[in-house]
């Protein structure tokens, strides 16, 4: 199991056919970005039909994970029992995602260090043997 | 004529959070729409419409039954999240009467949330209570609840964050900073100094308050973030015809729209693919251009204005989005005190908002951009001949041209 940054309180992913295959990667620790193979653009959360060209016909796409930070907040009220305060949630620009963003967490690092902009990598949080929860963390110079 | 105007409003007391614990929220609604419909010097038998919005719990075909309505002709509820649906709640009445649909409709919203959930700490979003086992990925039962799925595992269940995320991104962007934001919830509790229905009326509040209050979800102080309150309030239209010998003078309808850029859906929760250059910003500006355009107006003829204030951020974006500064400049716009009753070029939320008077998911808004027009405000401007309403940024949101004419 991997380091842990929340307790097992937090909300788990709720999820229906078209997003399942998703949390399916992120248990194999593989961030999954949906693309339309009629017309190669990129979703996230995924959707039943492309935001564009409105195909139905999608894959999945592994992205590496580097991104930056796009926006955030540091929260300083708790959602879960036990969860350790203040925390970091942000958005996340990801690379080679065809310029997607995702809502996620920057963890281990000092509130006052989280900037826009800045350089942030993937780190897995195994929240069960068949959950695990996308976090990141930032590029350390 | 049908042109649609508004010719009651009304509350019932408005109290902090949990407060109201003797009476349930739908009969609230029905002393709000009773006192509304009496407001206008209408009959209850003249009610044939019922409006709200969003996550009501309270069903208009109970409340239609429970009031003894002769007959209901129209019943609506807006798909807009939150408060973003108040003023569509009230164009629809407009529509519902404008068209034959219905002859007098009541808009109306309760709540007693005591009596339910805590909204502001993400009740209507938290799933139910873990079990004591591993976590797993469970199964979503609606599609409010799976889109979700992409917030609530990272702690993103409660408003005062969600809303932080575009909030943080226009201060990177503009240099806005947490005095200017702090400005908003000055003025706004200035303005509630002088309304006795106002939540926080006896609080008078400086910006060094404001400076000290406990961080909630950074930017957002606890002052950045509205009130939570029990009460209820409603507000009725009908055609011009009618309106003509009521109780009040009635107030017209300008225009109304509704509208959401693509990707919106739930706001901040679920909007992180919005285009780059709608992301700071409320959302609403393309809704403003549609609404100033219907009704051949422009922000220089906005009078007096009642602006969606569930954060402060969000007031300041709408402020931008609505043409009354240049984008990025609403800071120095609300610095200078420009919302201000005394002395500002823009009176805005004369009756404190939901900061200051109580949060009643914006229709309070409505109904006090009624009495601004009337000259009931407590907080009155004078001449006011057209306020602008709004209902919320970030979200799939919509707004109201009110006017006096």
């Amino acid at each position: 199991m991997s380091e842990r940054f929340f307790p097992d309180s937090m909300p788990a992913p709720l999820a229906d056919h078209v997003t399942l295959p998703f949390w399916q990667a992120a248990a194999e620790h593989r961030l999954v970005v949906q693309r339309c193979t009629a017309c190669g653009r990129t979703r996230l959360p995924p959707a039943p039909v492309c935001t564009d060209c409105r195909s139905a016909e999608a894959d999945w796409k592994e992205v590496p994970g580097r991104g930056e930070v796009y926006t955030y907040t540091v929260v300083h009220r708790p959602i879960a029992a036990g969860q350790e305060l203040p925390f970091v949630i942000a958005v996340i620009a990801l690379e080679e995602s065809g310029g997607l963003r995702m809502i996620s967490n920057v963890v281990d690092a000092k509130p006052e260090e989280v900037a826009i902009g800045a350089p942030v990598e993937l780190v897995w949080e195994d929240m069960s043997a068949e959950l695990a929860i996308p976090r990141f963390r930032l590029v350390r110079r | 004529m049908r042109t649609p105007h508004i010719v009651g409003v009304a509350e019932t007391r408005y109290a902090r959070w949990g407060k109201i614990g003797d009476v349930t929220e739908h009969a609230l609604a029905c002393q709000a729409i009773q006192n509304a419909v009496a407001d206008a010097g209408l009959s209850m038998d003249d009610v044939d419409g019922l409006a709200s919005f969003a996550e009501d719990r309270n069903e208009a075909i109970f409340l239609a039954a429970e009031l003894g309505l002769p007959s209901l002709r129209f019943a609506n509820m807006v798909w807009m999240p939150g408060g973003g649906g108040g003023c569509a709640a009230v164009g629809n009445a407009a529509m519902a009467v404008a068209t034959g649909q219905a002859e007098v409709v009541v808009v109306y919203r309760s709540l007693c949330q005591g009596q339910f959930f805590r909204f502001g700490a993400g009740g209507l979003l938290a799933a139910p209570p873990a079990e004591a086992r591993p976590p797993t990925v469970q199964h979503a039962s609606s599609l409010l609840l799976a889109s979700m799925g992409f917030a609530l595992p990272y702690g993103l269940a409660m408003a005062a964050a969600a809303y932080a995320l575009p909030t943080r991104r226009h201060m990177h962007l503009y240099g806005t900073t947490s005095e200017q934001l702090g400005r908003i919830a000055v003025t706004f509790r200035e303005h509630a100094s002088r309304n006795p229905r106002a939540v926080m009326g006896g609080r008078p509040l400086t910006l060094a308050d404001h400076q000290a209050s406990p961080m909630i979800a950074d930017p957002h102080r606890l002052f950045d973030c509205c009130l939570e309150s029990d009460g209820a309030c409603a507000v009725v239209v009908t055609t011009a015809e009618r309106a003509r010998d009521l109780a009040k003078r009635p107030v017209e309808i300008l225009a109304s729209e509704q509208g959401a850029p693509k990707g919106y859906a739930f706001g901040p929760f679920t909007n992180a693919n919005v285009a780059d250059e709608l992301y700071a910003t409320g959302g609403t500006e393309e809704l403003a251009k549609r609404l100033y355009g219907k009704a051949g107006l422009g922000p220089g003829d906005v009078d007096v204005a009642q602006i969606y204030d569930h954060f402060t951020g969000c007031v300041l974006m709408q402020l931008e989005d609505f043409g009354f500064c240049k984008r990025g400049e609403g800071g120095p716009f609300v610095e200078s005190g420009a919302l201000a009753w005394q002395g500002g070029s823009l009176p805005t939320n004369t009756h404190g908002g939901s900061l200051s008077e109580a949060y009643i998911h914006g229709l309070n808004h409505v109904v006090e951009g009624v009495r601004s027009l009337r000259g009931e405000s407590t907080s009155p401007v004078e001449g006011a001949e057209v306020c602008l309403v709004t209902s919320g940024a970030c979200v799939p949101s919509s707004a109201l041209l009110l006017g006096r004419r």
